[in-house]
């Protein structure tokens, strides 16, 4: 494991609903991360401004409301705002295949739908890491 | 932000991202934690630890948020390092103590940073007593740290701050009874929070009659506060009993006299970490003929003349 291994989850927009962030987190920690989890209904601005605090390599986001395609990249531009475009942003939830190329287009570096593994997800998360 | 010239400017200047990356360098001890460390110390000027322990759920963090607000409401810049366990198995962590935190995480003068134990014997005070400083650097004048109230590593933790505050409330069953043993002779005030809650009368005259057994060294109880931290209630009383506190010892220089412990403990954990890391590769290559103790006193020896 390198040093790179926090990683911050957090859940932007209106929805309620924390259990697949959880299961996230806790499968991120079950494979050596540490992980800041900052519960629901978070503005870009809160995740971005906590992630620099707290110096995590990676972002992971989830939602759930529809709201990704403003929320998702609203992330990467607050980063780049607080001087850290370096930290990876993921995210996942309910997003349909026509929204995956424009996120990753908008600079989120792995989408991830409800077909995705839980294994995928972690090893995501494992490629930003080392790649930093 | 590559130099540590740079980190160095950030911090003084209040910026997130270098002291970010500052206690990212001083947690890990990567390459420039010593130089960034070292030139800490003249930058720092007055500041007070707080160390809010406690079992899980007794509403630490919520106090810790509480608190936070009434010392931004004063002006004052607030730290706070949030400590939670590793996983033993994995080495991983969920750190959701900011949860609770999060109506402060655009205000640029309340510096969060959670930290997991990374089930380190020495370590983490170290990696902690760093980021105290490098807090302070930054200009905060109040650095809070939380920290859950069992083992030895977070019992040294305590060691750290200047008062130490323990947070207890009803319902949590026998932890309490096991933690006040231990903790009850080390903390300065007790917080009996969920005041709202049924049993938290009788939690909060328990303390009290055990508090009165024991006088600090000005002769009074050590004091009990009620709070309702999911309601910000008790939380000024909470706040005037620290001040007080905080005054009467720094008067007496008893605050002095335990940044002085605590520094000295943070010698001795840096020491032992290097030693440790020393050690280990000598144990490994070691042929165990001599007895474990033997064999100690030989490689100890060894690293003195290498040294
Ligand atoms: N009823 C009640 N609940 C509280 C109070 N303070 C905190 N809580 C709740 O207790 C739970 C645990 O609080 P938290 O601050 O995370 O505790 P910690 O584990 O000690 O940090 C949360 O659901 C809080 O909302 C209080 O004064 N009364
Ligand atoms: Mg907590």
């Amino acid at each position: 494991m390198t040093t790179k291994h926090r990683i911050l989850i957090g859940k932007p927009g209106l929805d309620g609903h924390d259990r697949g962030a959880k299961v996230i987190a806790r499968a991120l920690r079950d494979a050596g991360y540490e992980v800041v989890y900052t519960g629901i209904r978070r503005s870009p601005a809160e995740i971005a401004a906590a992630a620099i605090q707290e110096d995590v390599a990676a972002v992971g986001l989830s939602s759930l409301s529809g709201a990704h395609l403003r929320l998702f990249p609203a992330v990467v531009e607050e980063l780049r705002h607080g001087g850290a475009a370096d930290i990876a942003v993921l995210g996942g939830g309910v997003i349909p295949e026509d929204d995956v190329a424009v996120l990753l287009a908008a600079g989120i570096k792995a989408v991830f739908t409800p077909g995705t593994s839980l294994e995928e997800v972690v090893q995501a998360f494992a490629a930003v890491c080392d790649e930093q | 932000m590559k130099s540590i010239d740079d980190i160095l400017a950030g911090i003084t200047a209040g910026q997130p991202r270098a002291i970010g990356r500052a206690i990212t360098l001083v947690e890990n001890q990567q390459e420039g934690s010593e130089a960034v460390l070292s030139h800490l110390d003249s930058l720092v000027c007055n500041y007070l630890v707080l160390g809010i322990t406690g079992p899980p759920g007794a509403g630490k963090s919520t106090l810790t948020s509480r608190l936070i607000e009434q010392y931004r409401a004063d002006g004052e810049r607030v730290g706070v390092i949030a400590i939670d366990p590793s996983s033993p198995l994995s080495g991983g962590a969920i750190l959701g103590d900011r949860i609770r935190m999060m109506r402060h995480a655009k205000d640029p003068d309340v510096v969060i940073r959670s930290m997991a134990t990374r089930g380190r014997l020495g370590g983490l005070c170290s990696a902690a007593g760093s980021a105290v400083r490098i807090m302070a650097a930054s200009g905060c004048s109040k650095i809070i740290i939380e920290t859950v109230g069992v083992g030895q590593s977070e019992m040294d933790i305590i060691g750290l701050a200047d008062l130490t505050l323990l947070a207890l409330a009803p319902g949590l069953g026998d932890d309490i009874q096991a933690m006040k043993a231990g903790l009850l002779e080390v903390v300065d005030l007790l917080v009996v929070n969920k005041n709202d809650l049924r049993g938290a009368e009788n939690l909060a005259m328990d303390l009290e009659g055990v508090a009165r057994q024991r006088e600090d060294k000005y002769g009074l109880p050590t004091r009990v506060c009620r709070t309702i931290a999911s309601e910000g209630q008790g939380i000024e009383q909470l706040v005037a009993l620290i001040a007080e506190l905080e005054s009467l010892h720094s008067e007496s220089g008893e605050m002095n006299r335990r940044r002085q412990v605590s520094r000295n403990r943070e010698v001795v954990d840096w020491g032992l970490d290097m030693i440790r890391e020393k050690l280990e590769p000598l144990a490994a290559l070691h042929k165990h003929e001599a007895s474990p103790q033997k064999t100690a006193v030989q490689l100890l020896q060894k690293l003195w003349l290498d040294l």
